[in-house]
Formats: C-alpha cells, sequence, structure tokens
C-alpha cells in the first residue's frame, strides 16, 4: 500500500472514530479544589457549604441596625425593602405577607442570600460570623431562635422553620 | 401637492369580504384580496413642466448625514422605548424592571435595546478578561471556560422568547390597570440567541450518575443563583453569547447568559460565570420566597418552570389607538413554554364568537408567532379578545378560570385571555372579561 493511500485510510478510519456531533473541542481547562472554594458559595438546606464560623443574636443586633435597619425597619418590618418578620398565619388568607418568618422553608437560604446578595449596597463583603450574626437576628425578630442560640454550621441546618411543609415541588409532580 | 401622487393602498376586496365571526372581523383571506388590490391604486397623473420639484421635501433636497458606528433610532421613532419600573424606588434603583413596548413593535424580533429587563441587583458591567465560566460538582472533570475559548466552540442559534415569570401580573390586580399593553405584557421579548449547547460541555466535564439537578450563578451584585434540572440542562439549554447577531449586550448578561427554552426568564441567569451539578436543588432565595406560586389555599408550587401558552393583541391596544371606523388588521404575538404554536382565535365581540387567525410563518416551538385577522371597525363599542392553543392542546385559561386555581394575590405566571374594551371615540382600555 503507498504511503498516499496508507494516509486516506488513516483519515477515514479517524472519521469512523470521531466523536458524535455533539462532541465539542474540549477546550476547557481543569479546575482545582482551591479555584472551587473561593466561588462555590451554595448552601444547601441540609448544610453542605455551609462554612466555619458563628454568630448570636446579640452579635447581630449592631450589624443589623448599621447595615440593614434602613430599608428593612429596625424591627424587619419593612421600610423601603420588604419586610423580614410577622405575616405569620397569613399565607391562607386574602392578604398573604410573606416573610423570611411566615414564608421562608429553610434558615440555611437566608444565610446563602444575605452572604451573596446583602446588603444592597455593599453585597459580598460580610465575613461569615457577621451572616451567622445577621441570620441569628433576623431569625429572633420572627421567634424562631433564642437570644442566647448560637448559629453555625452544625446549628443552622437544624433550625425548623414555621412554613418548612408550605411548598409542593412542581417539578417533581409535573415529571410523574 | 396632488394626493395622487402618493397612491396609498386600497382594500376595495377587504371590504367585500365575508364576515368570519361577529363585531365586523373578517376572513383571513381578505389579506390576500386586499394585497392584490395595491397595486391598481398606483397610477401617476402629474405631468406639469418641473412638477419633480413641488413634490421634492426637504430630506431630497440636502444631503443626508454620513455613517454612523451604531446605527439608531429616527429621531422621530424616539418614543419607542421601554418604561421603567424600580421596586423599591431610589434606594435601590437596580431592582425592578424594563418593559419592552410591546404596542409599538411588530414582526416577531425584539430589537436588543427594547428586549425587557429584570434585574435584582443593577446590571454588571462585565470586563470579558476577568469573567470565566466553571462547571463543577457532580462531574468527572471541573472544568473552566473563558470567553475566547468558548468562542471557539460550535455554535447553534435559536429564535427563542424569554419570559418573565411575572409578566402581566398587573392583570393579577383587583382592578384592571390602565397602562400600555407594553407596560403591561411587555416583560417578555423574542430573540435569535446564538451560542454553546451546555449539554456539549456537560459531556467534556463528564456527568456522575448521582448528578440530578444544577444550579447556575451570575457574577452580578446579586450573585443570582437558581436550581434546575439536569435533564433540561441536557435537553436544549443554551449559553448564549450573542444576541441577534451582536455580543450580548449588559442588560441580558454579557459576556454570558444562560437562555432555557420555555422556561421561566428568571432561571436564565445573566452573567453567567458558574454551573454545579448537584443531586437537588439548593432552594435559592429566588426559588423559594420568590419565584413561587402561592394558592389560596396556603401552599406554594415550587419550580414552576415552563411559562403557559399565552396571546395578546398587540395592534390595536391601550397605546395603539384607531383613527376612526374602518379597516384595521388586528396583529399579535402568540407564545408557548411548552411547544409551537397551533391556533389563534380572535373574537371582537367580548368572545361570543371566535374566529381563527393567520399565523406568520416560520411558526417555530417556545418563539413569538405573530398573528393576525382583518377587521372593519364600524365605529361601535366592541371588545377585542385573543386566545392561542399549542401543539399538545393546551389552551389559553379566561381570566376568572385562571384567578380560581391561583386566587387573588398569586403575581407570577399569568397567562389568562386579555380583553381590550374599544371605545367610540377609539380609545383601548384593560378589562377583565
Amino acid at each position: 500500500m503507498s504511503t498516499r493511500r496508507r494516509r486516506v485510510l488513516v483519515i477515514a478510519l479517524a472519521a469512523l472514530l470521531a466523536p458524535a456531533a455533539n462532541a465539542g473541542p474540549d477546550l476547557g481547562r481543569p479546575l482545582s479544589d482551591a479555584e472551587i472554594a473561593v466561588i462555590d458559595i451554595d448552601i444547601a438546606p441540609d448544610g453542605d457549604g455551609l462554612p466555619k464560623g458563628k454568630g448570636t443574636v446579640a452579635d447581630g443586633i449592631d450589624i443589623y441596625m448599621e447595615k440593614c435597619a434602613a430599608c428593612h425597619g429596625a424591627r424587619g418590618e419593612g421600610a423601603t425593602a420588604p419586610a423580614l418578620a410577622g405575616g405569620l398565619g397569613s399565607l391562607d388568607t386574602k392578604a398573604p405577607v410573606k416573610t423570611v418568618g411566615s414564608f421562608w422553608p429553610h434558615a440555611t437560604t437566608l444565610f446563602d442570600y444575605i452572604r451573596r446578595a446583602m446588603p444592597y449596597d455593599r453585597p459580598m463583603t460580610l465575613t461569615n460570623d457577621e451572616t451567622y450574626a445577621l441570620t441569628a437576628y433576623v431569625l429572633w425578630l420572627n421567634d424562631i431562635v433564642g437570644r442566647k442560640e448560637v448559629l453555625n454550621a452544625q446549628s443552622l441546618p437544624k433550625v425548623r422553620m414555621p412554613n418548612r411543609d408550605g411548598f409542593v415541588n412542581g417539578w417533581d409532580a409535573e415529571s410523574k | 401637492m396632488n394626493n395622487d401622487v402618493l397612491p396609498l393602498p386600497r382594500f376595495e376586496a377587504v371590504s367585500a369580504a365575508t364576515p368570519a365571526a361577529g363585531g365586523g372581523l373578517l376572513t383571513r383571506r381578505a389579506l390576500l384580496k386586499g394585497a392584490v388590490a395595491i397595486g391598481a391604486g398606483s397610477v401617476l397623473s402629474a405631468h406639469a413642466a418641473d412638477a419633480h420639484l413641488a413634490g421634492a421635501l426637504p430630506w431630497q433636497q440636502a444631503p443626508g448625514r454620513p455613517f454612523s458606528g451604531y446605527g439608531q433610532p429616527s429621531i422621530f421613532a424616539k418614543a419607542t422605548e421601554r418604561s421603567i419600573v424600580q421596586l423599591y424606588g431610589p434606594s435601590a434603583p437596580g431592582n425592578g424592571a424594563s418593559f419592552t413596548p410591546l404596542h409599538l413593535l411588530r414582526g416577531t424580533i425584539t430589537p436588543a435595546g427594547l428586549h425587557f429587563e429584570r434585574h435584582h441587583h443593577g446590571v454588571a458591567e462585565i470586563d470579558p478578561a476577568r469573567h470565566q465560566l466553571v462547571i463543577h460538582g457532580l462531574v468527572a472533570r471541573p472544568l473552566k471556560f473563558t470567553i475566547e475559548r468558548l468562542m471557539r466552540y460550535p455554535m447553534v442559534s435559536r429564535m427563542l422568547f424569554i419570559e418573565c415569570s411575572g409578566n402581566s401580573f398587573r392583570n393579577t390586580l383587583p382592578e384592571a390597570p390602565q397602562v400600555t399593553c407594553g407596560e403591561i405584557h411587555g416583560l417578555i421579548s423574542c430573540s435569535e440567541w446564538t451560542g454553546v449547547p451546555l449539554s456539549m460541555l456537560l459531556d467534556e466535564t463528564g456527568v456522575a450518575a448521582a448528578a440530578n439537578w444544577i444550579v447556575a450563578e451570575g457574577a452580578d451584585a446579586a450573585t443570582m443563583a437558581r436550581s434546575m434540572p439536569l435533564a433540561k440542562a441536557l435537553d436544549d439549554a443554551m449559553i448564549a453569547l450573542w444576541q441577534n447577531g451582536e455580543p450580548l449586550r449588559p442588560e441580558q448578561g454579557y459576556p454570558m447568559r444562560l437562555v432555557l427554552p420555555g422556561f421561566e426568564g428568571n432561571m436564565g441567569i445573566k452573567w453567567l460565570r458558574r454551573i454545579k451539578l448537584t443531586t437537588g436543588p439548593m432552594h435559592a432565595r429566588d426559588e423559594t420566597s420568590h419565584y413561587t406560586d402561592l394558592l389560596p389555599d396556603g401552599k406554594a408550587l415550587q419550580f414552576t418552570f415552563p411559562m403557559g401558552v399565552k396571546s395578546v393583541i398587540t395592534q390595536p391596544s391601550p397605546g395603539w389607538g384607531l383613527q376612526g371606523p374602518g379597516y384595521y388588521d388586528i396583529s399579535g404575538l402568540a407564545w408557548s413554554g411548552a411547544d409551537r404554536i397551533d391556533q389563534v382565535e380572535v373574537s371582537a365581540d367580548g368572545g361570543r364568537t371566535w374566529a381563527v387567525a393567520a399565523l406568520q410563518e416560520p411558526v417555530l416551538s417556545r418563539s413569538f408567532t405573530r398573528f393576525r385577522l382583518p377587521w372593519r371597525w364600524d365605529g361601535a363599542p366592541a371588545v377585542l379578545m385573543s386566545r392561542a392553543q399549542d401543539r399538545r392542546g393546551e389552551v389559553q385559561p379566561a381570566r376568572d378560570e385562571w384567578v380560581r386555581r391561583y386566587g387573588a394575590t398569586q403575581r407570577y405566571h399569568y397567562n389568562a385571555v386579555q380583553a381590550w374594551q374599544v371605545g367610540t371615540d377609539g380609545k383601548l382600555r384593560n378589562v377583565y372579561a
């Protein structure tokens, strides 16, 4: 077999072995654990992703007054931004009030959201301790934790929210 | 200046057309007959010497302006703008929405600069050199992609609408709001999106058997995150880098966003920076406290992703009035988050009788479909409505049917039939019917 003919055969075989049409050029580069650690900020309801650190209601009061109260009200009653507390028992009425206390099913969501998106004018600037403390304060405003409660990666997922069973998974229901 | 040097289309054939339903609706074929009549009117009759000088207009008698790097609308079309709502006023100026002026647009493509916006923490201005997409979690190989690398991937283009889950929320209020069609229904737009199929990137990272969901996250000041089924990611999700042929606008997530055909807009994470494969949803704020559907019994439906079948008459509508009795082309938009539009019916008598509208080809799945029907308005009060059906047979509900299901306080996923009341003055009002 001539070199030329052999080359044609090799090309033909390569075409046969080529990946499916959907296969990409594989131009991504490996992502290290260290790189993941600084960018993966998701907190799951079971507490997966919660960082080290802790905070109490007392720790949270000053931070809340300085960074949150102007928009959410001193007692979380709402001002220019939505209310964070109140509304318990209102969901099946004609005037439902959806707050952290009355509506949110998971306490972990509060930590996750405060850390990624609050305070509005300076998001992603709070430390983990500050975030635990603010989470504790907002839960205390809703009578969900006591004043002495210490929130950390172990205790936060155990906080049971009043509306924990208030949600129906529409996607799973549709798929079944 | 003679009127006959600028011949106008004539529609004699339309006036003789057969009614298709009550209230002056004509058959779809009337349009074609009308089109034939256009040529018949083109007769020039000015023969006087130098008559062309009398007919010349200022923009014919001086050179036009030169070129521009990026074209702008006519100064006479400046009113074609988005309407802006800031939900929390000056304390959070970047939290709110701007509405596409549907009543001022035709066709099915929304210009990028008029695409609706819903931002929770303002518009991020991202330097693409400092931005990358990472994919990690339940994968065999966590990978990162720079914009330059992603730009080298094979890309697909699709015409797709994006609709905010809260679109038409104003029609969930107890009193029908008297604002323009765009201010009611304009949290939807339709573009040609071009980008890399997410499934292609997931092929490269590999997907662990335990993975069932993904979490997508943006690099804006909200670091917006949403969970979605892995099945959608593998089916038709796209990492879009181009919109209507040009790079994404910052308001649409430059340098890249997620596009999930038919799913509620909030899930199409803009300024996309990270995708994590997980066993289940993360229950982010925007899939628990927001973007869930509170029902009258106090329970809330979560993860209701596809947008329902829906339509609206855009011309005439509040914001696009009538100029007196006579012929009009009723024109509107229909769409479904699940499939192609199969049929749109139009009523001019408040839903007593209906006629089937003509659909502009191509009719594409999860895209805008333009419908139209000729109408002779007799000058009397009328109520115009449209009702869409998709290929699965899902029909757009009446308003009272929708309210029965969701109650009076649910604001998401409103897709009920819209009624426009035509007054004798030719103005249109939003009515609940």
